[in-house]
């Protein structure tokens, strides 16, 4: 297709879309009825199994084809394109299956007119209903694709996780991928399209069962965290590249009255450059060693997770189709890098975004929120960059 | 006795009839119309939620309803516009038959829904369930389907799980086990193989149905149980197990008036069935306590627990159906 085509192409799908979002008003029941249904089975890293099982019934039932577990747990399905088959390409679209919630939780979720609230909605309960609604909706709208669409429920990808699910499924998959989509429930405008240098550990701070209480320096593990804490948030870092170090969550002690022996802190360090991830993990090493010789308190670092920077250029294609395609929507857009499922298609050099399809409220709570009447113009989204993928408007030129 | 063998032959769990799309064929073969009505009553955080799960999965995806419908008794909330706003047909109770006014009760919704409703089989399911699923539906409706001798079908919730914040589960619930089932083993034993005999889900064919007198109060699903069983026998049901029904428990007090409305029920059957004679008038005034400062106050409530006739006695029902 010539240059010119190509364009007059592109512009006939952006006219499209608004036309399109109207028409998904008319099918939100479905994607609705599948995301209070997968939001509602609990699902912790490392135990997915239930609502994996559940997602492979919805691509069965939708008739996707080599519907399949993997290894790792991860549900698959294959949605044929219409193309000749030999020359068919693969999109693969993926979302986490995984939450941060326990199973012990109460998962039931609300719907208003106007929002869906329960823990994980957001984070991914919107992203898999996107995956269990999406071959029905390709359907319904006649929104026909030459391409395989590779949908994938991922295993492990937070936290401990690490991302395990989607990087066996990259190393084991046979069929090459065109591009990859990876869909977040929220925010919408979103387009991450880097990934950032990270590195995410924990310190763990032990008093040993012999620590002389009654010596004038004596401390428990809450203050020795918190003297971690405070040196590292004096480790120098730049502004370019951009760089932070992001402290997660602190748990300790169990009582008013007792000095506590554990301490546990969960943080990430995040850059541009991987020069800065590795010179301030150096650096915490030496907090650690150094507050432990100090304190005579075991000060551990456990690193969990590592990802090199990479990505697409703003200039890519696939990221302007995108951009247009959002601009057709009227989607304010915020490029954000990542930290997810994103490296991973970055590490496995497939172009790949992430999407965000609805906006959402009190993230990560029980009350987690998503606003479902963004959902049409979120799938309008999807379906305008699937289309445009198909259609070659996203290839390098 | 028969319970033992009807327990084996009539008693389910859903996932036995996980092939929906075979009840639907089924359903079809015999040109059956199924209809589900729930009734509500301040219900909005709860019902959005039940009408797309049942319009999607039960509608759309397998088309196993024929319609949906919310029956409310005057809701002081935002119930109607959100089961509006999300597709069903929602009416008022009063504006259902109106000449015949307006009576306090869930009872009176589940009544009315029998004029209102086209469907030769009727689905009831409250509106108050946290963890509502598709197989609170099919799980009812399948062994009327399938088996034509049965004409009344029950849930019954049999795994507990361990929740918070007020929330439990429904095993055989306080008011079965120290009320319900102590009056059936003493009265009417077969029917304490019913395990759930207060659970508000329950599937009727409408011919059954319309025969039926309804208490508008805390005692329906007591009355219907004893109605059935001494027109049909208790071949004529069967229960389902739809695993867990996580809904907000009631406090003691309420369980009380419950009570007293249930045995004001039962025992009028007993009387006009000739099981218990001479009863005379019994009180409809249900007395509790509550100590407020060292003072104990007396509360009383008044339970009349007033029936609606059988549907069949109702002339615009008769001219409708063409009886």
């Amino acid at each position: 297709m010539s240059s010119r085509k190509k364009r007059e192409s592109f512009t006939t799908l952006r006219r499209q879309l608004p036309r399109l979002r109207g028409k998904l008003e008319d099918i939100r029941e479905m994607f609705l009825a599948n995301l209070v249904m997968l939001s509602e089975i609990p699902a912790p890293t490392f135990e997915e199994e239930q609502r994996a099982h559940f997602l492979r019934q919805r691509f069965a039932e939708v008739g996707l084809v080599n519907t399949s577990f993997d290894d790792m747990n991860n549900v698959v399905g294959i949605h044929p394109g219409q193309g000749n088959e030999e020359e068919r390409s693969n999109i693969l679209i993926v979302a986490h299956l995984d939450t941060h919630f326990a199973p012990t939780l109460d998962h039931s979720v609300t719907l208003t007119p106007r929002h869906v609230v329960g823990p994980g909605v957001c984070d991914n309960g919107v992203g898999l209903a996107v995956l269990a609604t999406l071959p029905t909706l390709l359907e319904q709208l006649e929104w026909p694709l030459q391409s395989n669409l590779l949908l994938l429920g991922a295993t492990r990808s937070l936290g401990r996780g690490n991302l395990d699910g989607l990087r066996f499924f990259l190393k084991h998959n046979r069929l090459p991928c065109r591009a990859g989509l990876c869909i977040e429930g929220v925010q919408l405008g979103r387009l991450s399209i880097m990934s950032v240098g990270m590195l995410r550990g924990e310190i763990i701070v032990t008093v040993p069962e012999a620590y002389d209480w009654t010596s004038f320096e004596a401390r428990g593990a809450v203050a020795l965290v918190t003297d971690v804490v405070r040196r590292m948030m004096a480790i120098p870092l730049p502004r370019k590249p951009k760089s932070t170090i992001v402290l997660g969550s602190i748990e300790a002690g169990t009582s008013f009255n007792r000095m506590a022996t554990h301490a546990t802190l969960r943080f990430e360090v995040k850059s541009e450059s991987c020069d800065i991830v590795r010179s301030a993990a150096a650096d915490i090493e030496d907090i650690c060693i150094e507050l432990s010789s100090e304190s005579h308190a075991e000060v551990e670092l456990n690193v969990i997770a590592r990802r090199e920077p990479g990505g697409i250029a703003f200039s890519h294609p696939l990221v302007r189709r995108t951009r247009s395609i959002m601009k057709a929507l009227d989607i304010p857009l915020t490029t954000s890098p990542s930290t997810s499922e994103l490296s991973m298609f970055i590490e496995s050099g497939i172009p790949a975004i992430t999407l965000g399809m609805t906006v959402g409220e009190k993230l990560n709570s029980i009350r987690e929120q998503a606003d479902i009447t963004l959902i049409p113009t979120g799938l309008a989204q999807l379906l305008g960059v699937l289309a445009a993928i198909d259609r070659g408007f996203c290839d390098d030129d | 006795m028969m319970i033992e063998s009807w327990l084996k032959s009539n008693t389910y769990h859903h996932s036995v009839f996980w092939d929906i799309m075979n009840i639907v064929r089924e359903k079809e073969r015999q040109n059956l119309k199924i209809s589900l009505c729930i009734p509500t009553l301040n219900e909005e955080s709860t019902i959005g939620k039940e009408i797309v799960l049942f319009k999607a999965e039960l509608m759309h995806r397998y088309p196993l309803l024929d319609e949906i419908a919310v029956i409310d008794s005057g809701s002081s909330d935002a119930t109607r516009d959100v089961a509006d706003s999300f597709g069903a047909d929602v009416y008022l109770s009063s504006e259902i038959l109106p000449h015949l006014g307006t009576k306090r009760g869930k009872g009176e919704n589940l009544w009315k829904a029998i004029y209102q409703l086209r469907g030769d089989i009727i689905v009831y399911v409250d509106a108050d369930i946290k963890n509502i699923h598709p197989r609170f539906v099919y799980g009812l409706v399948a062994p009327l389907v399938y088996r034509s001798e049965v004409h009344y079908v029950k849930a019954f919730y049999d795994r507990p799980l361990a929740f918070a914040q007020n929330i439990r589960p429904s095993g055989g619930g306080r008011v079965t086990e120290i009320l319900i089932r102590p009056l059936f083993s003493l009265f009417l034993p077969e029917l304490t193989a019913i395990i759930q005999p207060l659970s508000g889900e329950y599937a009727v064919r409408r011919k059954v149905l319309e025969t039926l007198p309804f208490p508008v109060g805390y005692g329906v699903e007591t009355a219907h149980l004893v109605d059935v069983y001494q027109k049909h026998g208790l071949t004529a049901f069967a229960q389902t197990d739809l695993d867990q029904r996580v809904h907000h428990n009631q406090p003691t007090e309420s369980l009380g008036r419950m009570a007293f409305g249930i045995m004001r029920t039962f025992f009028k059957r007993l009387e006009n069935a000739g099981i218990v004679k001479e009863l005379g008038s019994m009180n409809t005034i249900m007395r509790q306590f509550q100590t407020r400062d060292a003072i104990h106050e007396h509360l009383l409530t008044e339970i009349q627990e007033e029936e609606r006739p059988p549907m069949l006695d109702i002339p615009e029902y008769r001219e409708r159906w063409k009886h």
